[in-house]
Parts: structure tokens; C-alpha cells; sequence
């Protein structure tokens, strides 16, 4: 009792920011959520609980979900396929071996914005460097015209490249550390029973992997569904009228998003992104806890 | 030998060159963006399009351009400034509240934990909506308390170091009480030089996840002044979507300073990856 005092002033810088600005904005979103505002995001006035289930419904949900899971479904795959390939192409002591892996590396060094911009050159027909390599822009037409940003059927894959390039160096560095982590008497004594390169990668290493994979799965979802940037930067959520690229963050602060002027509505969504993303959330603590327990 | 046929024995001859070769070949794509970009912003604006995978010219004009038209100068203090405010803030926000949890006993603090833990639950995303109507009601929009006052402290800091704190012997803190020295006094001599490793990974990753926060900054910024290098990439991407030299030489004053930084603290972000430091 004697250290109440003490502990709650130790604590109550913490506790005011958190509480300001995560839990309290989160309780005022939803209680928002149920209300319809003018363009000003001003003068709300209650439209109704349903506003949740309505909005849920609306095309343009419906559309935004389908659109981020989608994205989630070419990056957290590609992604981790490619993440583990890099590893282990440079899980061998060679001479050397260290500038491939800070090569490998490297694009953890990139922000959203940095990686989006080299995207946006490479992609961007008018004034991008892809479609002016001639034999490029010959073989594939729709790098040309209307270039990969802007053909609905490619704009989202285009997209979900550059994230996919952008988030390679946090999935090798990750899956690298667990790599060393792998008892190497382990893998002798599957060599010594016979067992090849890739029968003791499939039986050995990819179980001993097991946590770290998940962890990675986990967080690049996380990441996916939580997409604003590369979106923003490359295509603004279109081309339109598809929407092709509008993901659900992209929907709620999106300039271009047709709720942009529309507090209550804006809340809706940020309270429907949150649902989604609790479930996340919550298999990333429990990813979080079962490494804590595990550690060394 | 069985053991020869070991993945991690080296390679030799033929396969040693193949499997250089390959390395090669995959550096080379991982790499190809950055060069691409990087030859861009070394060209003239007349040339860059011409041959726009090849180095045949130079130039560090555009450089100046975006230093100075494209405010890239003004963008990089404002994101450092922030992101060191942040940085100090967790940091020491994080220790305080993670000993209190880790080393006091007194009542109420498994339902401040687990109020703590919560707001790991809450994504960033989720809150900006009311958060920039906050900042805009205390009349920061355009200001350093806007860019930096939302993340001035951080549950998973707390978490991380807690569970480092949990580590030290209670020993420790006794023998400590009865020679007189109080919380604060052990924390100086005691504590914090025993987490400083831990200290490291929180911090680099307080810095970087301020330091690249794209929605924020463009949420609550109108003034070109204010804006952060990442919210100032956005307004370069379409003054400057005619010049892609311009556009792609701010790219690489925006990145290089990450760079540096993560050069310098490769142990620290080893670490802090895999301790699970994911947020943002």
C-alpha cells in the first residue's frame, strides 16, 4: 500500500498518454460510428446503431475488404516464400556472405514512402522507367498503356509487389536469426541417416522454423491489412470506378475516398478496420507470448 | 562422407561459382529499384528518360533542387526533431512505468495491466479519426506537440522492458532498500544500466517508427512548413511527377538517413525484430 503513491506517479505519464489518445479515441470512434455529419465533419447528429450494419453492407465495404484481402493473399504468401528462399540461399559461410545479407537486408531500411516513390518511377508509364526500356514496353503492351498503376486488372498486383519488396528485409532478417538458431547436430544426424539437402530442409529445419514463421505470417497480415501509403502514393485507391486498389484504411482517410468528408462515417469504418484486426491483434500477442516464454 | 553433403559445409569449385552466380543474380533484382532510382537522380532532367537503366549521365544539380525547392532540408529537421522527442519520451516513459509493473506491489495493478495491455489490441489506424479531432481541439495542427504528443509513450516498451525487469534477482532491490538507496536512485545505478541492451533495441525502434509515419503527418499537416519527410514525399510526388530526377533525388535524401542510422544499430535491430518489436 505504502507503494501506491510512488507507482502511480512512475506510472501516470504512461497511463495519460494511452489513455488520451488510444483508448479514449477508440470509445469515442465507436460511439461516432453511429452518427451521419455534414461536409464539414460538423453538426452530427445520430443516424442510429444500424449505421454499423449498413455500412458493413455497403458496396463500398464490401469492396474495400475484398480489395485488402486480396492484397493480403499475394503479399503475406509472396512474401514469406521469398523471405525464406533469401535465407536460406544465405545461410551458407562463404566469403563474402555478409554483403548479400546486407543486400537482402537492405529494404527494411526503406519507409512506405521511399519504397512507393521507387515503385512509382519504375511503374509510372509517362514519366517511368520500365516503359521506357523499348523491347520491355513491346513485350508487355499495359506496361505502356495504360501502364501497370492504372489497368484495373494489374493495379492491385503492382502494389502488392512493392510492399512485398519493401517488407523482404524484415522477413530475411527474421527468418535468418531463426536459421542460426538450428541445432546443427540436429541436421547431422539426419545427414547421417540418410536424409538429402532438401528432405532435412522439409523435415528438419521448416518445423524448427515453426514459431518464427508464424510470428512473420502474423505480422505481415497485420501489415496488409493495415496498408495506407503504397496506396496513397501509387494509385490513390484506383483506377476507378473500380476502386481496385481502395483498402480499408484507404477508405477511411483516403483523400480521394468518397467518405472522406463524413466524421461519422469515417468512425464506422475505423471501427469496422479495428474488428478486423483485433482478431490479428490478438494471435500477435499470443505469437508475442509463446516467444517470451520460449527465450533463451 | 555423409557430412560433406552438410548445407552449411562450403561449396566448392562449380558449385561455388553457381551458387555465387545466384546470389549475384537475386542481389541484383532485390537491388534493381534502388539502382534505377539512384541513376535517376544522378541524370539531368533532359536525359532521364532516355536510357532510364543506364548511368550515361551525371549531375548533382537535382540534388541541390530538392534540398532547397523541394524542401527536403526543412522536412528532415522537422522528422528528426520529432522522432527524437518520441524516442526520449518511450524511452523513458517505457522504464518508469515497466518498473512499477515489474518491482512495486500495490493495488490496482493487474487492472492497470491489463489496461495497458489493451491498447496493444488498438491499431493505430482505429484512432486517427478522433485523434486528429483532439489535436485540432488543442490547436496543434501544424506543430511539433501534434506530430509527436499521440506517441509520447508506449505499451509494448513497457512489456519489453518489464518482462527484462522481471529478470533481476529481488535480491538486488533489497540489499539496495536497506542500504537506504530509494526507487529512483536504484533505477539510475541499477536498473537502467542493467536493461541499457534492451534500452538500445526500444530505442531504435521508437526512432524508426516515428521517424517513418506516413498517415499522421499528412492528416494533421497543411502548412508546407510542418510537414515530415514523409508526409513531404507525398507533396514531391505530384509537384514533381513532370521531373522524376527531382522526385527521385528527394527519394534518396529521404532514405539515406535510415540507412545510416541502421548501419550504425544492425545489433540492436536484430534484436528487436526478434523480440517481436512490430508495431507500425
Amino acid at each position: 500500500m505504502r507503494n501506491l503513491p510512488v507507482a502511480l506517479a512512475m506510472l501516470a505519464p504512461s497511463l495519460v498518454i494511452l489513455v488520451t489518445f488510444v483508448l479514449y479515441p477508440l470509445g469515442k470512434a465507436i460511439w461516432l460510428g453511429h452518427q451521419r455529419c455534414d461536409v464539414e465533419g460538423a453538426n452530427c447528429e445520430s443516424n442510429g446503431w444500424d449505421q454499423y450494419w449498413d455500412a458493413f453492407r455497403s458496396d463500398q465495404f464490401q469492396n474495400a475488404l475484398l480489395v485488402t484481402a486480396k492484397f493480403a493473399l499475394i503479399t503475406v504468401p509472396l512474401g514469406l516464400v521469398l523471405g525464406i528462399g533469401l535465407a536460406v540461399l544465405a545461410d551458407k559461410w562463404l566469403r563474402g556472405i555478409g554483403v548479400f545479407r546486407a543486400v537482402f537486408s537492405s529494404t527494411v531500411a526503406t519507409s512506405v514512402a521511399v519504397a512507393s516513390l521507387m515503385w512509382l518511377f519504375l511503374l509510372q508509364p509517362d514519366v517511368g522507367a520500365l516503359s521506357n526500356v523499348g523491347w520491355l514496353g513491346d513485350l508487355f503492351p499495359v506496361i505502356k498503356n495504360p501502364g501497370l498503376l492504372r489497368d484495373p486488372g494489374t493495379a492491385l498486383t503492382s502494389i502488392a509487389l512493392s510492399s512485398v519488396w519493401a517488407n523482404l528485409g524484415f522477413t530475411f532478417i527474421l527468418v535468418t536469426a531463426a536459421l542460426q538458431g538450428v541445432p546443427r547436430d540436429l541436421l547431422e544426424a539426419a545427414a547421417i541417416d540418410g536424409a538429402g539437402g532438401p528432405r532435412r530442409f522439409w523435415s528438419v529445419t521448416l518445423p524448427m522454423l515453426g514459431p518464427t514463421l508464424l510470428f512473420v505470417v502474423i505480422v505481415l497480415t497485420t501489415r496488409a491489412f493495415q496498408a495506407y501509403g503504397e496506396v496513397d502514393l501509387l494509385t490513390s485507391g484506383g483506377p476507378r470506378p473500380q476502386d481496385s486498389t481502395t483498402t480499408i484504411t484507404y477508405l477511411t482517410y483516403g483523400q480521394e475516398s468518397i467518405i472522406r468528408n463524413n466524421a461519422g462515417l469515417q468512425a464506422t469504418v475505423a471501427v469496422l478496420l479495428f474488428a478486423v484486426l483485433l482478431v490479428l491483434s490478438l494471435l500477435q500477442l499470443r505469437g508475442i507470448g509463446r516467444r517470451v516464454h520460449y527465450g533463451n | 562422407m555423409a557430412i560433406d553433403k552438410l548445407h552449411f559445409e562450403s561449396p566448392r569449385g562449380w558449385r561455388l561459382a553457381g551458387r555465387y552466380l545466384l546470389l549475384a543474380g537475386v542481389a541484383f533484382v532485390v537491388l534493381f529499384p534502388v539502382y534505377t532510382t539512384v541513376i535517376a537522380s544522378l541524370k539531368p532532367g533532359n536525359r532521364v528518360l532516355r536510357n532510364p537503366l543506364l548511368p550515361d549521365a551525371f549531375t548533382l544539380d537535382v540534388f541541390q533542387d530538392a534540398w532547397t525547392e523541394g524542401h527536403l532540408g526543412r522536412y528532415l529537421v522537422n522528422s528528426f526533431v520529432v522522432a527524437a522527442v518520441v524516442t526520449i519520451a518511450q524511452v523513458a516513459t517505457s522504464v518508469l512505468s515497466a518498473y512499477a509493473f515489474a518491482m512495486l506491489d500495490f493495488p490496482g495493478r493487474g487492472v492497470l495491466f491489463v489496461v495497458f495491455l489493451a491498447t496493444l489490441l488498438v491499431p493505430l489506424e482505429a484512432t486517427l479519426v478522433v485523434n486528429r479531432r483532439t489535436v485540432d481541439s488543442l490547436g496543434w495542427l501544424n506543430s511539433y506537440q501534434g506530430l509527436a504528443v499521440p506517441f509520447l509513450a508506449t505499451a509494448f516498451g513497457t512489456f519489453l522492458l518489464r518482462q527484462v525487469f522481471l529478470g533481476l534477482p529481488t535480491d538486488l532491490r533489497d540489499a539496495a532498500a536497506i542500504d537506504g538507496v530509494g526507487h529512483v536512485g536504484f533505477l539510475r545505478h541499477v536498473g537502467v544500466p542493467l536493461v541499457r541492451p534492451t534500452l538500445g533495441a526500444l530505442a531504435l525502434f521508437s526512432f524508426l517508427s516515428s521517424w517513418n509515419q506516413y498517415l499522421w503527418p499528412n492528416l494533421i499537416t497543411t502548412e508546407d512548413d510542418m510537414n515530415t519527410v514523409q508526409s513531404g514525399l507525398r507533396l514531391l510526388r505530384y509537384s514533381a511527377l513532370r521531373t522524376p530526377n527531382l522526385l527521385m533525388a528527394g527519394t534518396v535524401i529521404a532514405a539515406i538517413p535510415i540507412f545510416v542510422v541502421l548501419l550504425l544499430f544492425q545489433r540492436q535491430l536484430v534484436r528487436g525484430l526478434t523480440a517481436g518489436a512490430v508495431k507500425g
